[in-house]
């Protein structure tokens, strides 16, 4: 049976094979990319501004942004001076392996000290964690310095979105990129670089 | 008067040149030698069998009245419980069904694991049995998405995310996977598509290859025996009895057992508690609000267990899914060439009952709230889990277990 095999057949029949293997693998590209956000969810995903004239020190402001909730932070100078002091109890205190913007690679992980912007999704599972600013101790850590906390499944952040040992979130919280119009006006999702 | 004369005359003979029915129905129901001593255990195969009917079923009644979008599908589903002549029943059965079909396929997995039915030469039967159940998690998983109530929002958010596990590309695939950047009415219509169209045709081609491959070698029985070994003169096997009548009597009576528990739960306790219909999916979704404890859906709580029980979320994800994987492997890892339970010994019955009741366990820890003891508890039960598989891979490989007969003898 072997002996009676026509080569040069046979080559054409594995190379015809191989191209046809090529040629469905083309074919699945646009059913594989019609899976990406449409042309109308990337619009509706476009930046968004906000005015943070009235948030006051201690205050946090909610706006929505890719229908995920941004949390705009006023921090106190009381919760910037405690966040050197926590990072023995960090996962990743000098945030490594967040996912943020460049600009913001600093120990306030924001652009102005005092300012926090933050996407409010956890990187555990992705609820939306609570805000727990007052450095008074809570029910989950006795040693609470202000920061979020998410009611799903116990993780803990700082007020620099910093997670903390022991928290099933391994990743601290995202900044999203942002850029600020003037004193009062902040757009998200889009930043000097990139506008 | 054989079938052999009826078969190639008339009407049937016409058909049966052009289509060999008679002899299919031969080969898998009239013809098909099972064992003589199927149990209780071996009822669960057809109820499957049921309950996937009931699914396709009811759920194509449905489909006639529900719409896949994020603005309605929730005022849908009251719409079908309240306006839609007979739709409660219709929906509850559905609902009831998906739940049942979880305890019924549990049971099918549990006694293939009890008579070794997972064994040469059945390995294959067992391989797309495990893919079915991968299948029905994912069709699951999608149809309670569908109603569109906080908990499919926010379980649908966690379930996706977890793709974000996936190393260097796992953000990009979960909004691949979304098809936005946050679940949303894209994600609705794609899961409903999966749901009702994909994920059912794949399912009952599987179901075919399940059954085709295990009329090829023949059904295991609680013995471990293989009948093939002994057949009579007309190389039928002599332990054996046709499938019909003397099985499909039995399944039916089967049935009617089954249906009275499930009718009773979809007349009288459909939500079973909070069980089968979660009371924070009787809310609307909303982005904005998570609620206080997300939990899957009872089938999914030990995996879910699994994954809480990891303090990082891609080793979490990563054991979640060896779980799984680790049953594909189920045929290799038990290198006993014994059969059945009933002749093995002692250690392999209390590592079995434990891997029975650790599963449990996982599964009720899986639907509490995260508190540092049962996050213990969960990681106890996890190690036992997996242990089982490594310990049953060293001890199988030279067990000591009880002579097997070589015909069923009673």
């Amino acid at each position: 049976m072997t002996e009676n095999v026509n080569k040069s057949r046979r080559n054409l029949l594995l190379s015809t094979g191989a191209v046809g293997v090529v040629g469905a693998g083309f074919a699945a590209v646009p059913f594989i990319k019609s899976w990406l956000p449409s042309e109308r969810a990337k619009a509706a995903g476009g930046p968004v501004k906000a005015d943070i004239s009235k948030v006051e020190p201690g205050q946090m402001l909610n706006v929505l942004w890719r229908g995920q909730p941004v949390f705009i932070v006023n921090r106190t100078d009381e919760q910037l001076a405690v966040l050197p002091s926590l990072n023995d109890r960090l996962k990743d205190p000098e945030s490594a392996s967040a996912i943020e913007p460049d600009y913001v690679k600093n120990i306030n992980r924001s652009i102005k000290d005092n300012l926090f912007v933050v996407v409010g999704i956890c990187t555990h599972l992705g609820c939306s964690p609570k805000f727990y600013p007052d450095l008074v101790p809570q029910q989950f850590d006795s040693e609470w310095k202000g920061g979020f906390f998410c009611p799903c499944h116990s993780s803990r952040f700082d007020i620099s979105g910093r997670v903390f040992a022991g928290s099933p979130a391994s990743r601290n919280l995202d900044v999203p990129p942002y850029m600020f119009l003037d004193d009062n006006t902040i757009v998200i999702g889009v930043d000097g670089e990139n506008a | 008067m054989g079938t052999e004369a009826t078969s190639q005359k008339g009407f049937m003979g016409w058909l049966n040149k052009r289509l060999p029915v008679t002899q299919f129905y031969k080969d898998h129901l009239s013809e098909y030698y099972a064992p003589k001593n199927f149990n209780f255990w071996y009822f669960f195969g057809s109820l499957a069998l049921l309950v996937l009917v009931n699914q396709i079923l009811t759920g194509i009644w449905l489909t006639m009245h529900y719409k896949p979008d994020a603005g309605q599908a929730f005022g849908m589903v009251e719409y079908i419980m309240r306006d839609v002549p007979w739709g409660w029943l219709i929906r509850y059965l559905h609902t009831t069904g998906a739940s049942a079909f979880f305890v019924v396929v549990y049971f099918h997995m549990f006694r293939g694991l009890l008579y070794g039915s997972y064994k040469n030469p059945r390995e294959l039967v067992w391989v797309f049995g495990m893919i079915i159940y991968l299948a029905l998690m994912a069709e699951a998983f999608m149809g309670y998405v569908l109603p569109w109530g906080n908990m499919s929002y926010w379980g649908a958010k966690v379930i996706t995310q977890l793709f974000g596990a996936v190393p260097f590309v796992g953000d990009a695939l979960v909004e691949w996977v979304r098809g936005d950047y946050l679940i949303s009415d894209a994600t609705l219509n794609r899961f409903f598509a999966l749901h009702v169209v994909a994920l059912p045709l794949a399912i009952v081609a599987l179901v075919v290859l399940h059954i085709a491959a295990l009329h090829t070698v023949g059904s295991n029985n609680p013995e471990g025996v293989d009948i093939k070994k002994h057949k009579d003169e007309n190389g039928k096997p002599l332990d054996g009895i046709p499938f019909h009548p003397y099985y499909t009597v039995k399944d039916i009576f089967g049935v009617g057992c089954f249906l009275l528990v499930f009718l009773f739960i979809v007349f009288v306790k459909p939500d079973f508690g909070g069980l089968f219909l979660e009371h924070d999916n009787y809310v609307p979704a909303n982005p904005a609000v998570t609620p206080a404890l997300i939990k899957p859906v009872w089938y999914f709580t030990p995996f879910y267990a699994m994954l809480r029980a990891v303090p990082d979320l891609q080793l979490g994800a990563l054991v979640m899914l060896l779980a799984i994987v680790v049953l594909f492997f189920l045929p290799w890892i038990d290198r006993s060439p014994v059969k059945s339970i009933r002749y093995r010994r002692w250690p392999y019955k209390v590592a079995l009952g434990g891997f029975a009741l650790s599963f449990i366990a996982l599964g009720w820890l899986g639907m509490q709230a995260a508190t540092e003891t049962y996050k213990l508890m969960a990681q106890l039960f996890t190690v036992y889990y997996f242990g089982y598989f490594i310990w049953l891979f060293f001890y199988s490989g030279n067990e000591k277990y009880h002579e097997v007969p070589e015909r069923i003898e009673h």
